[in-house]
């Protein structure tokens, strides 16, 4: 399962743009590994963004970003500090709003104006604090804010075996374990954490999951629970967004790497035909010579 | 279920020594989940264990202690129920807004507020008993909205806004009264609510109607919980709490049946205190005060409407405080513009003693029974045993510190160990 393909690398429209921004920057497009079409499809991607720009007064976060995840698929966003990742997943989460730019759902354009509307749409963010309640059990984290209830309109009791049923089940597809739905989150392990955050994504029908540096903090085994928790999501039919420092778990987990660099998109590499090193050189700009990177960036700011 | 009980399986690719740190604490981990030990579970759902073993204590003691052993009959366990009737509704208000880890400073004057503005409807306006008893309910609504506008919307810390509360509601008193500082009140009807006992039909039949539903909804919880395949307690722990159920009821209903009867202040506290554990446990809205007081910030995530949850629970916790002054008045029979010096620190003593945590998300309705009985028995007891005002006030200042610390330790321990 680790080496399924995404349904199509072969979108014409990022591939060029890629390169385009590449000679922008005066540095032949050869240099780089870019994703490569595998098989003839004309899939639309799950989510796609095209040309997202963001200022913060003079500052531009974002230039011309291009992006897009697939149904089944599971995309790297890596990028040094200040790179940008925070604000593009902060785009596509609604908390910003792009000054330039276009969003497709489904090839559909769609308007996120807000965490609300993201959310509407099957956009489901998990930040790295987790947003849990530390002293709720693991069912009234999975439903809160969505509780269901058995009269709504004359006594709103809650349902709590229907809601404790559904979330043994959401954890069961997620192939998570949990000593029990009934103790306060506070009890539990954080990879554990980590999974009900992501449970509480599946029940509210994601289409689209943004991992926020899902093993930061993490030991070894949590970290090999959370990667396993990843593929299961890939296995449901999710778009998957990891963003990670961590290029270890990023080449465990991903089939594709988008890496920013100062706001730009710099590359999108296939895992299967990458090296770590190649990813690295992308980050840093190494790739393009101390002299290029600097003059590029100069000539473009 | 079978696999959900197995812990993570662990199999780190991590170096040999992650390898082994991790390996190991992965399997303490499993040992203490599979199992919650005693202790775990003092700090879960068996919380008031300690709490009641204390009461137990000091019943025990004054039993001893007390002329003639007259601290446990039937007789001095009604007044203490007749006692604590202002105190428990107060420290019920004093629960929900504990949740959410704020705190309401202005209950005292707010409830004396109330009562007054009962009183001088019913005494000097001509206004129906009954019709002046809803006005003084509905005006510590009105105050505790005020309150929760600039807590909830304009986001003033509750110390502050309830502290100028307390401090202007208690002139308000006295504007209210003026021109007297203590007003007599006749009427028969607000006068009975504190002094009357329900009789025998009500006062052994709506304990028991409570029990009856009490343990249906125990058993239908078990058996479907069973039909939807999930994990229940045994028979026998199902058993035993319906056990514990039936006897505390029925022992406390005919305690009070071999004096007068149950008192209807009493009555009137439980049924608040029933209805307060019902919307914290059982509706969508009680666990919203929780999760609020837990992580706000994960709860407005979610969808919550965290200002209209925060506005909701102080008109909540000045209403019942509007109750517990009316009910004040009715055992006094008159409103004195005085506010009761003890009566706030009592209050939110009862609830934190009982086990709501003053750092919020932590605690129950049921804390106020508890807490105000221990407070209740202090002082009855010392009475009883001719100690004086200071004493009464040094041991209970030291039993609200070591319960505030204990809370503390709990609190510390949990966070000690990851949680």
């Amino acid at each position: 399962m680790a080496d399924s393909v995404p349904p199509s690398m072969d979108e014409p429209l990022f591939s060029q743009s890629d390169q385009l921004s590449m000679m922008d920057e005066g540095v032949s497009p050869s240099m780089g590994t870019f994703a490569q079409p595998e098989q003839a499809q004309y899939e639309e991607p799950r989510l796609k963004l095209r040309g997202i720009s963001k200022y913060f007064g003079a500052v531009r976060a974002l230039s011309t970003v291009d992006f897009e995840v697939f149904a089944g698929e599971v995309v790297g966003l890596v990028g040094d500090n200040g790179a940008g990742k925070s604000t593009l997943i902060k785009t596509i989460a609604g908390v910003y709003h792009a000054d330039e730019g276009e969003i497709f759902m489904d090839g559909q354009p769609v308007h996120i104006s807000s965490p609300v509307a993201a959310t509407r749409l099957g956009i489901e963010t998990v930040y790295q604090d987790l947003a849990l309640c530390d002293n709720l059990d693991v069912v009234a984290n999975l439903y809160l804010g969505r509780e269901k209830r058995i009269f709504p309109w004359v006594a709103p009791v809650l349902q709590e075996t229907e809601m404790e049923r559904r979330t043994l089940e959401v954890l069961s597809t997620l192939d998570v374990k949990i000593p029990s739905v009934r103790v306060p989150v506070a009890s539990l392990s954080g990879g554990q954490r980590q999974s009900v955050a992501v449970a509480k994504t599946i029940l509210r029908n994601a289409r689209v999951v943004l991992l926020d540096e899902p093993t930061a903090a993490l030991g070894v085994a949590q970290t090999r629970q959370v990667l396993n928790l990843i593929h299961r999501l890939r296995e449901q039919g999710l778009a998957v967004v990891v963003i990670s420092h961590n290029l270890h778990d990023v080449f465990e987990v991903v089939d594709r790497v988008i890496v920013l660099r100062l706001g730009r998109r710099v590359g999108s590499y296939l895992i299967k035909s990458t090296t770590p090193e190649q990813v690295i050189a992308a980050i840093t700009g190494a790739q393009f010579g101390e002299t290029a990177a600097t003059n590029g960036f100069s000539a473009e700011a | 279920m079978s696999n959900i009980l197995e812990n993570e399986p662990a199999q780190p690719t991590g170096s040999a020594v992650a390898h082994m740190s991790d390996a190991s604490s992965m399997s303490a981990a499993a040992v203490q989940v599979q199992r919650l030990t005693f202790v775990q579970r003092l700090r879960g759902d068996l919380g008031f264990l300690p709490v009641l073993l204390t009461l137990l204590v000091i019943g025990a003691y004054f039993q001893v202690t007390s002329p003639d052993h007259i601290f446990l009959n039937p007789r001095n366990l009604s007044n203490i129920v007749l006692e604590i009737a202002t105190i428990g509704t107060l420290a019920l208000g004093v629960v929900p807004v504990l949740l959410l880890g704020e705190i309401d400073l202005s209950l005292a004057s707010v409830s004396t507020f109330c009562a007054s503005v009962m009183a001088v409807l019913a005494e000097r306006k001509g206004v129906p008993a009954g019709l002046a008893l809803v006005a003084g309910i509905l005006s510590g609504t009105v105050v505790g909205l005020i309150n929760g506008f600039f807590i909830a919307v304009l986001r003033v810390p509750s110390f502050i806004v309830t502290l100028a509360g307390f401090i202007a509601y208690a002139g308000l008193v006295l504007k209210v009264l003026e021109p007297n500082t203590t007003l007599i009140v006749r009427s028969q009807f607000i006068n009975g609510l504190a002094g009357n006992y329900l009789p025998d039909t009500l006062g052994i039949g709506l304990p028991t109607a409570a029990l009856v539903l009490y343990v249906g909804s125990l058993l239908l919880n078990y058996f479907t919980r069973r039909q939807a395949g999930l994990r229940t307690v045994t028979i026998i722990q199902l058993l035993v709490q319906i056990v514990i159920a039936v006897a505390v009821v029925e022992g406390a209903v005919s305690l009070f049946e071999s004096y007068q009867g149950v008192p209807e202040s009493g009555a009137i506290l439980i049924g608040l205190i029933l209805i307060m554990w019902l919307m914290l446990t059982k509706t969508g809205f009680g666990r919203h005060i929780y999760a609020v007081g837990g992580n706000a910030e994960a709860a407005r995530r979610t969808g919550i409407n965290v200002t209209g949850v925060r506005l909701t629970v102080f008109a909540l916790s000045s209403t019942l405080a509007a109750i517990g002054g009316i009910l004040a008045t009715s055992r006094e029979t008159a409103v004195a513009s005085q506010i009761p010096s003890t009566l706030l620190l009592d209050a939110i003593a009862a609830a934190v003693i009982g086990g709501v945590s003053l750092f919020g998300g932590r605690g129950s309705a049921w804390a106020v029974i508890l807490g105000a009985l221990i407070i209740g028995s202090l002082e009855n007891g010392l009475a009883l045993l001719g100690g004086s005002q200071a004493t009464q006030e040094i041991v209970e200042g030291s039993v609200l510190l070591f319960a505030v610390t204990v809370d503390a330790f709990v609190r510390r321990a949990n966070t000690r160990s990851g949680r």
